[in-house]
C-alpha cells in the first residue's frame, strides 16, 4: 500500500563540507544514508530518518543536520500533519498505533510553575562549600515511634530494612530486552559510583550484573520474568510492578525477535517466544491479593529486603497509594504520565494518567492526613529534568526521585522516540550486537555519573540558599515553594502558595 | 485529632471580603485592611532569650529575669515580650494553672462556659497587673485553676495531658478573642505585645517567686501587634522561648500535624513545642534524646561511629527524619524538671551559660549574664546541636534511684482512671 505520509524530517547535507568518508552510512542503522547503487552518489532516504541525531553529531565535518519536512499543512488548528499522519498510518496497518519514550504533548509541565525559595535577611543562606550539606535518603518503612533503650543507647525493635542513597536520584526500571546489557551496565556502574541504585526491570538479573546486585532494585511484574528465590535474594530491594506511567492499564509485549540467547536466559523464556507481561498481575485482582504479594516476597527473602510497589499516577492514585501503604509497601514509587517507555500503544501513552507532581502532591497529603506519611517512603519519577525538578519534588514530598530518560539522555539518547524499532543507534533501545557494541559501559556510566553530581552540587546550593542543610529538611516542606501561572484549584492540590503571598 | 471539634489550620475567606474568618477576636479597630496577624500568615522574627533557674528548687523572684531580658532591649523591637516561670502556684501545685487572654467579655463568657463543662475549677481570677505606660490596649487576662472533670475525662479515653491539650487547642482555635497562654501545672507565662521590661512590670513578674525563668524580647518581622502571639509559647509543662528562624518550619509542621497538632500561629516556636510533645511525653523519649533528634548528628559523622552507635543514631535519624529542625536557632526549653538549651547543628545563633553554685544563667548575650552574676563561672558559648541540660537536683536524684529499665513505653499502661471501670481487666 502507498504511504500517504509525508517524512516528519529532512536531511541536509552540506556538500561542501562533505567529505564523503560514509561514517552516516555505516552509522544509520535505519539505512537512511546509502550510496545510490547507479551513480554512486551519497544520498538520504529522509522518510526513514528518525531524527535520532547520531549522524550529525558524529560526523566528522559537521556536513549534516536534520530539519522539519518543510510541506505545510492545510493550516487547520484541528487536522494538523501529526492528526493526519495517525489517521494515515492506522488506515494502512489497521493497527495499534505503538510509540515509544515519554508523552510528547504540550500538557501542563508543573514543575515549571513551582519556583524555589532563599533566604534574605532573616534567615542565612548556608554556602554548601563551607558547612555540610547532607543529600543522603534513607528509604524503607519505619515505626511512627521507636523503642529505644536511652541508657545501653540501642533500639529495642530493629529497624526494617532500608535503602541507603548518597543522593535523592534513584534509576528507573529498566529490563534488559527493552534496553541492552550494556546500557544497564552502564546503570550499574554509575549506581555503585554515586551511591544509589538502579532497577533490573522485569527482565530479570542478567548474570554480568550480578557483581553489581547490592545496588540493584530486583523488579517482579505481571510477567514474572526471571523470577527466582536467587533474584530475591540478589538485590538490595525488590520492586513489584503494578503499573507505569507510560502506559497504566496495560501489559507489555517483547516481541520473540528480540528474545536472543542472553535476553532468553536471563528472562527464563524459550528464544524466540514473545515475552508478554499480562495488564494485571493475575494474583492480584485486589489490595488484599497486594499485601499477599508483598509478604510472599518478605518471606521468601527473609524479611532482610524492603518491598517497593510501582504505580502509575492515575486518577485515584491518592487512595491507592494508602492502600499500599497499608497493605505493607516499604516505598511507593509513583510514575506519571510522562514518564518514558521502550514501546507502548500511542494512544496509552498520549492520554492516560496525571502529571506527577499533582500525583505526588496528593498523595502525600493524603498520606498525612492518614497519619502514615512517616512509616513509608515515597518515590517520584517520570520527567525529572534537572535539579530543579528533584527540589520541586521533594519540597512537594518525594524523599526521592528516579530517573530513566535523563539518565539515557546522558548516554546519548536523543529522544527520537523510534525505541520500539529496536534499532536504536546510540545502543540504548536495542538487541544487535553491532549497535550495543557503540555503547561503552565504562564511559557511558562516567557521564551519568557526573550528570547526577552536578545535579546533587545543585540541589546542594539550592537548598544551601533556602537556610537548609539536610534533604529531611526539604522533604514536604511546600513552604519552600510558591507557584506561578496556576489556578487556585491546581495550588490547592500542589499545597503551595502564590508567589507574593 | 480527638474529634473535639478539630480547630482549622486554615481559615478560608469564605466571604470574600479581604477579613480573614476569625478575625473578630482582634479587637475592633478603624485599620481597613488591617495587617496579618499571627496565624494568618508567618512572620519571621529575630529575638533575645533567657533564662535563670537554682537547681536546689529555691525559688527566686522575677527581678534578676527581669534586668537580664532588658539589658538585651535591642534585641527585641517592642512588639512583643514575655516569661515563664516555674514554682510559682505550689499551693495549686495539682492543677493545671490555665492563664487565659481575652479580647472580650463574649470570648470570657464562651471560655468560661466551656471550661466550666469540661474542667472543674477552683479558682478563677484576673491576674494582677500594673499600669505602664507603654503597654496599649492589653486584654483581658484571667487564670483559672482547675482539674480535669472526672467524668468527662475517663469517658474521653485520654489521660490527662492529652485530654487538657485537646481543650486548649480548641479554646485557641475555635474561640474567637480567647487564647490560651499557658496550660501547665505550678507555672505561668506571662507574655504580651511591648518590650519584654514592660511586660514584666506589666504582670509584676517581681512579685512571684519561681525556680526557673525564661524570658523572650521578640523582634518580628513586621506588626502583627497580637498579644497571644508573643513567647514564650507553651503547651501544658513546656514553654519555649526561640531566638531564630528554621527553615525546616513546613516539614516539621507538616510532620506533627500528622499527630493532631494545629500549627494555629505558624510559628517556629510551636511547632518545636509540638515537636517536644510528641517526641517526649508522647513517644516516652528524654527531652535530651528529643533535643538530639531535632538537631541530630551528620550522616559522616554516622559514618564514623561504632557499629552500635551507628545503628542506634541510623534508627533515631530514620524514622524521625522530618523531626530534624534545620535553620538558625537556639532555644530553651522549661519543663517540671529543669531547662533544655539546644542550639542548631551549625550553631547560626549566640546562646551563652554559665553557673554559680546551684544557679544556671543563659541568655542570648554574655553581659546579660554578667549583669545579674559578676562572678558567674563556667561561661560558655553552648555548642551547636549539643543539648544543654539542667535539671532540678531532686530530678536527678530520682532518675539515678529508678532502677527501671530505661526503655521508653508511651502509654502502654491502662490509663489510671480506666482502672476503675467495670468490668474490671482480668489479669493475664
Amino acid at each position: 500500500m502507498r504511504d500517504f505520509r509525508n517524512p516528519r524530517y529532512k536531511v541536509l547535507r552540506d556538500r561542501e563540507e562533505c567529505i564523503e568518508c560514509d561514517l552516516c552510512v555505516r552509522q544509520c542503522a535505519n539505512e537512511v544514508h546509502y550510496r545510490d547503487k547507479k551513480t554512486g552518489a551519497l544520498r538520504a532516504d529522509s522518510m526513514k530518518c528518525v531524527n535520532c541525531q547520531r549522524c550529525t553529531l558524529l560526523c566528522p565535518t559537521r556536513a549534516l543536520a536534520i530539519t522539519r519536512w518543510p510541506q505545510v499543512d492545510a493550516g487547520s488548528a484541528v487536522w494538523t500533519e501529526g492528526a493526519m499522519d495517525d489517521i494515515t498510518a492506522q488506515a494502512q496497518t489497521g493497527g495499534v498505533l505503538l510509540a515509544s519514550m515519554g508523552n510528547p504533548k504540550s500538557y501542563h509541565i508543573y514543575w515549571e510553575h513551582l519556583l524555589l525559595n532563599a533566604s534574605q535577611v532573616t534567615n542565612p543562606s548556608i554556602d554548601p562549600l563551607r558547612e555540610p550539606m547532607e543529600t543522603r535518603v534513607v528509604l524503607g518503612s519505619r515505626p511512627s515511634k521507636l523503642r529505644v533503650n536511652e541508657r545501653t543507647r540501642t533500639v529495642v525493635s530493629p529497624l526494617p530494612p532500608q535503602l541507603s542513597c548518597d543522593v535523592p536520584v534513584m534509576f528507573s526500571a529498566m529490563s534488559f530486552g527493552s534496553v541492552s546489557l550494556n546500557t544497564q551496565k552502564a546503570l550499574a556502574l554509575a549506581a555503585r559510583e554515586l551511591g544509589t541504585y538502579f532497577n533490573c526491570g522485569e527482565g530479570g538479573l542478567h548474570r554480568d550484573l550480578e557483581p553489581y546486585a547490592d545496588r540493584a532494585i530486583v523488579q517482579v511484574a505481571s510477567g514474572r520474568f526471571g523470577v527466582d528465590p536467587h533474584y530475591l535474594n540478589a538485590g538490595a530491594a525488590i520492586e513489584i510492578k503494578i503499573g507505569q506511567g507510560a502506559k497504566p492499564g496495560i501489559g507489555g509485549h517483547l516481541p520473540g525477535e528480540k528474545i536472543n540467547e542472553e535476553v532468553s536466559r536471563t528472562r527464563m523464556i524459550p528464544e524466540g517466544t514473545d515475552a508478554i507481561s499480562p495488564a494485571p498481575h493475575h494474583d492480584i485482582y485486589s489490595i488484599e491479593d497486594l499485601r499477599q504479594l508483598i509478604f510472599s516476597l518478605k518471606e521468601a527473602t527473609g524479611y532482610a529486603k524492603p518491598v517497593a510497589v510501582k504505580v502509575a499516577a492515575v486518577h485515584n492514585v491518592a487512595a491507592i497509594a494508602s492502600g499500599m501503604a497499608r497493605a505493607g509497601a516499604d516505598i511507593i514509587v509513583l510514575d506519571g504520565f510522562r514518564g518514558g517507555t521502550g514501546a507502548a500503544p500511542k494512544r496509552i501513552r498520549d492520554n492516560v494518567g496525571i502529571p506527577i507532581e499533582l500525583a505526588l502532591a496528593a498523595v502525600d497529603e493524603r498520606l498525612r492526613q492518614e497519619g502514615i506519611r512517616s512509616t513509608v517512603s515515597l518515590v517520584a519519577s517520570g520527567t525529572l529534568r534537572n535539579a530543579a525538578d528533584v527540589v520541586r519534588a521533594v519540597a512537594l514530598g518525594a524523599d526521592a526521585v528516579s530517573i530513566g530518560s535523563a539518565a539515557l539522555i546522558a548516554m546519548g539518547c536523543h529522544q527520537c522516540g523510534d525505541c520500539a524499532s529496536g534499532r536504536c543507534n546510540w545502543g540504548i533501545a536495542t538487541q544487535r550486537a553491532d549497535l550495543v557494541s557503540r555503547l561503552a559501559p565504562e564511559a557511558a556510566a562516567e557521564r551519568v555519573v557526573n550528570l547526577v553530581s552536578g545535579w546533587n552540587r545543585e540541589i546542594q546550593e539550592m537548598m544551601g540558599g533556602m537556610g537548609i542543610n539536610a534533604i529531611d529538611s526539604l522533604r514536604g516542606n511546600r513552604l519552600m515553594l510558591r507557584g506561578v501561572g496556576l489556578n487556585e484549584k491546581e495550588l490547592e492540590i500542589l499545597g503551595v502558595k502564590y508567589a507574593g503571598e | 485529632m480527638y474529634d473535639f471539634d478539630r480547630p482549622r489550620t486554615a481559615r478560608p475567606d469564605a466571604a470574600g471580603t479581604g477579613v480573614v474568618a476569625g478575625s473578630a477576636r482582634l479587637a475592633p479597630c478603624d485599620r481597613h485592611p488591617r495587617a496579618p496577624r499571627e496565624g494568618d500568615v508567618r512572620i519571621p522574627a529575630g529575638c533575645a532569650i533567657a533564662a535563670i533557674m537554682d537547681r536546689s528548687g529555691a525559688r527566686h523572684d522575677g527581678s534578676d529575669i527581669l534586668r537580664s531580658i532588658a539589658l538585651m532591649h535591642d534585641r527585641s523591637n517592642g512588639l512583643g515580650g514575655g516569661f515563664a516561670a516555674y514554682g510559682i502556684y505550689p499551693e495549686y501545685e495539682e492543677l493545671y494553672a490555665f492563664h487565659i487572654m481575652y479580647e472580650s467579655d463574649e470570648a470570657r463568657r464562651e471560655t468560661e462556659a466551656y471550661l466550666d463543662t469540661y474542667f472543674m475549677s477552683e479558682k478563677q481570677e484576673r491576674i494582677p497587673t500594673e499600669p505602664v505606660a507603654s503597654i496599649k490596649n492589653p486584654p483581658d487576662i484571667w487564670r483559672y485553676f482547675a482539674a480535669p472533670h472526672p467524668m468527662r475525662l475517663a469517658a474521653s479515653g485520654l489521660d490527662e495531658a492529652e485530654y487538657t491539650m485537646a481543650h486548649v487547642f480548641h479554646i485557641n482555635g475555635k474561640i474567637d478573642g480567647a487564647f490560651v497562654a499557658s496550660s501547665g501545672k505550678n507555672m505561668g507565662a506571662f507574655k504580651g505585645v511591648g518590650y519584654p521590661e514592660d511586660i514584666g512590670a506589666f504582670y509584676r513578674i517581681c512579685d512571684y517567686d519561681a525556680w526557673a525563668w525564661t524570658a523572650h524580647g521578640r523582634f518580628p518581622t513586621n506588626t502583627p501587634g497580637w498579644w497571644g502571639g508573643a513567647h514564650p509559647f507553651t503547651l501544658l509543662n513546656w514553654s519555649v522561648v526561640h531566638n531564630g528562624e528554621i527553615s525546616s518550619y513546613d516539614a516539621n509542621r507538616r510532620y506533627v500535624e500528622q499527630f493532631g497538632y494545629d500549627c494555629e500561629l505558624q510559628t517556629d516556636t510551636e511547632v518545636i513545642t509540638y515537636l517536644f510533645d510528641l517526641l517526649s511525653r508522647r513517644h516516652g523519649l528524654s527531652p535530651e534524646l528529643a533535643a538530639h533528634i531535632m538537631t541530630a548528628p551528620a550522616w559522616d559523622e554516622i559514618d564514623a561511629m561504632d557499629a552500635a552507635d551507628a545503628a542506634f543514631e541510623t534508627a533515631l535519624r530514620t524514622t524521625y527524619a522530618s523531626a530534624l529542625v534545620n535553620g538558625p536557632f537556639s532555644v530553651i526549653l522549661g519543663s517540671s524538671e529543669g531547662l533544655l538549651a539546644i542550639n542548631d547543628r551549625l550553631k547560626l545563633r549566640a546562646l551563652m551559660a554559665a553557673e554559680k553554685g546551684s544557679m544556671v544563667y543563659m541568655a542570648s548575650e554574655q553581659a546579660a549574664i554578667e549583669l545579674v552574676c559578676p562572678d558567674a563561672e563556667n561561661m560558655r558559648a553552648i555548642g551547636g546541636g549539643e543539648p544543654f541540660v539542667v535539671q532540678l537536683d531532686s530530678v536527678v536524684a530520682a532518675k539515678a534511684a529508678a532502677d527501671a529499665d530505661a526503655e521508653n513505653d508511651p502509654h502502654n499502661a491502662p490509663l489510671a482512671h480506666e482502672v476503675g471501670v467495670l468490668p474490671r481487666r482480668k489479669e493475664a
